[in-house]
């Protein structure tokens, strides 16, 4: 391979979907990129900076990226409109191993933006059906803070989705506490599946629960964040051990990812 | 074949050399070091035999010859990307390097080219320009422990060349070469020589696992480890960098994306969305540089990764010693095992 890796192509941004005050979904040309689910791409805005984005969706002229706005590049990304354009490059990493879900019960534990990886998979199975049953404990810090209102209140005709919240709030009227310990609550089938995706404590407390509930580690697969320079393992940033999420993950199945020690 | 040349002979050929290569050797620079009245040893251009520092070890590795400090990947201008790669018609370069440090630029090799689907074109672009004149040492200076890493050899070189008494010593192995060192020099029997012992001496831990992760070990060094980094930029086989993106104060429409040298020990290498980050404690980062050096990057490519060339060791500014940090690793593992 002769081309540079580090070469993004410039698309254009669709449409722009606000889910909060610091959450955007890009709606963005796919320009012949085409990714798999929970794959992730290089995004970047020439001067200002590139960052690792997981894909929230794809089609097969889009991908959609949900961003919070937590520094300079994500900021910017939060402040597009549709027709502005943005760079991006990709995509990277492995994505979720989908056959382990085929006619099975998958549980999924997300935690905040953690959502966004897997919504396009939890739509497909919402629109096409895969999964015998599809439990969707979902967690964010405050009401204010829940993304993807409009999909989770669809979700619910076909799944069951509890939303719970960890900073209580005079208006919500839903749970509150940690998503890892929604598991306790449901009941667990043989051969389940569980796919977690979260922030790192998030994501043991509730591998660990779905564990001590009877879900095989083979079969829970997680996906981790690291912040990758370069997305194609040369960088180092997201190195564990002899892994490098970039390359061997971001999804990594937990018997694997207990063992990696930051 | 092998030569023998004059210093003016030598001389000479360095000077045709020259023409059509960069030639970067260890140099001597009066008076730059890090204290008051010591020299600084350090890559730069050489053209003369006498600015050659054959006798001395540089602060720094020649990695920064191909790998650079700080790198332009793109120029911007408005919203396009103009790629940076060095010219072809840039000159190929000569580097007068050790066996510590080929085996040092064989590792970066193993991340930045053969890791993933795809090589880095920056850094291949530069390698491939580099030949490698490999500098015999004929002496071990306090730190090293090459014979102790297998690193004292290699066999990845296009010249061999030792320095004795004004006379130089040639064995060329790159036909390319041939021809210019034979009108320069007269034919001679020439054996590469190599250091066969260090004054220290490192046992490799066979097998290093999980189990040294909660040594009081790490505590001792975090009480001492200041996280400044000195000694990932100095190791010949560290290669983190982070990518960033800058304008130009006087014309913000135009900037560039660089690749700058990053470092598991400093501040900020982990930082991610919300605050989250890793390794927050300096003996927590000096385990993840120690495991990677003696273990994981093993694991995936077959190679021990440090080549005992002990900058680390030099630079330190708190003396912690990596090649005692391997010993003790040994031990501990050692007495886990037994358990």
């Amino acid at each position: 391979m002769n081309a540079n890796p580090y070469l993004p192509v410039k698309v254009k941004v669709l449409e722009v979907g606000k889910q909060t005050e610091n959450v955007a979904t890009l709606k963005i040309e796919s320009q012949g990129l085409n990714p798999a689910p929970g794959q992730f791409v290089e995004v970047s805005i020439p001067k200002v900076g590139e960052c690792p984005v997981s894909i929230s969706d794809f089609g097969s002229d889009f991908l959609e990226l949900t961003v919070r706005k937590v520094g300079r590049v994500t900021g910017a990304l939060n402040a597009l409109r549709a027709g502005d354009s943005l760079f991006v490059r990709g995509p990277y990493g492995n994505g979720f191993p989908l056959e382990n879900f085929d006619r099975r019960h998958v549980v999924m534990v997300l935690g905040g933006i953690g959502l966004a990886p897997v919504k396009g998979i939890i739509n497909r199975y919402y629109l096409n059906g895969g999964v015998n049953r599809l439990d969707l404990l979902v967690g964010f810090r405050t009401p204010q803070e829940i993304i993807f209102r409009a999909e989770l209140a669809r979700w619910r005709e076909k799944f069951n989705v509890v939303v719970a919240v960890e900073q209580d709030d005079p208006g919500w009227p839903g749970r509150v506490g940690l998503v890892s310990d929604l598991v306790k609550e449901i009941s667990v089938e043989r051969e389940a599946a569980a796919v977690v995706v979260g922030p790192p404590l998030m994501i043991k407390a509730a591998a660990e629960e779905l564990s001590g509930r009877g879900v095989a580690k083979e079969n829970i697969w997680v996906s981790l964040e690291r912040r990758m320079s370069c997305g194609i393992g040369k960088c180092g940033h997201c190195r564990i051990n002899d892994r490098y999420v970039c390359l061997d993950g971001p999804v990594f199945n937990y018997r694997q990812a207990e063992g990696l020690v930051d | 074949m092998g030569y023998l040349f004059s210093a003016d002979a030598f001389n000479s050929l360095l000077a045709e050399l020259k023409t059509r290569y960069k030639i970067f050797a260890p140099k001597i620079y009066r008076g730059k070091g890090r204290t008051a009245g010591t020299d600084l040893v350090a890559y730069g251009e050489a053209g003369e035999l006498a600015e050659i520092a054959f006798d001395r070890k540089t602060a720094f590795s020649p990695k920064e010859i191909i790998f650079p400090v700080n790198q332009t990947m793109f120029y911007f201008t408005k919203e396009e990307f103009q790629e940076n790669l060095p010219p072809k018609e840039d000159k190929d370069m000569i580097i007068f390097l050790r066996a510590c440090d080929i085996n040092g630029i064989e590792r970066m090799d193993a991340i930045l080219l053969q890791n993933g689907p795809y090589r880095d074109v920056y850094y291949e672009k530069l390698r491939g320009k580099a030949r490698f004149f490999l500098i015999a040492c004929d002496q071990s200076w306090e730190s090293c422990f090459c014979v102790s890493t297998g690193s004292n050899r290699t066999e990845n070189y296009s010249v061999y060349v030792r320095e004795e008494n004004g006379q130089v010593f040639c064995l060329v192995k790159d036909r390319d070469f041939e021809e210019i060192f034979s009108k320069y020099g007269r034919p001679a029997d020439v054996e590469p020589r190599f250091i066969e012992e260090n004054k220290i001496r490192v046992r490799l831990p066979e097998e290093i696992d999980q189990r040294v992760f909660g040594h009081k070990l790490w505590e001792e060094y975090a009480a001492r480890c200041s996280a400044c980094g000195r000694c990932t930029v100095c190791c010949p086989t560290c290669t983190c960098f982070t990518i960033q993106d800058i304008f130009y104060r006087d014309n913000p429409d135009c900037g560039e994306r660089r690749r700058v040298w990053a470092s598991c020990l400093i501040d900020g290498f982990t930082d991610m969305a919300a605050g989250v980050s890793f390794r927050a404690g300096y003996g927590e980062r000096l385990r993840f540089r120690a495991m990677h050096k003696a273990a994981d990057f093993k694991k995936r490519f077959g190679l021990f990764m440090c080549v005992g060339c002990g900058r680390c060791d030099d630079a330190c500014p708190e003396y912690i010693s990596f090649s005692k940090c391997l010993n003790r690793l040994s031990e501990i593992m050692g007495e886990v095992g037994q358990r």
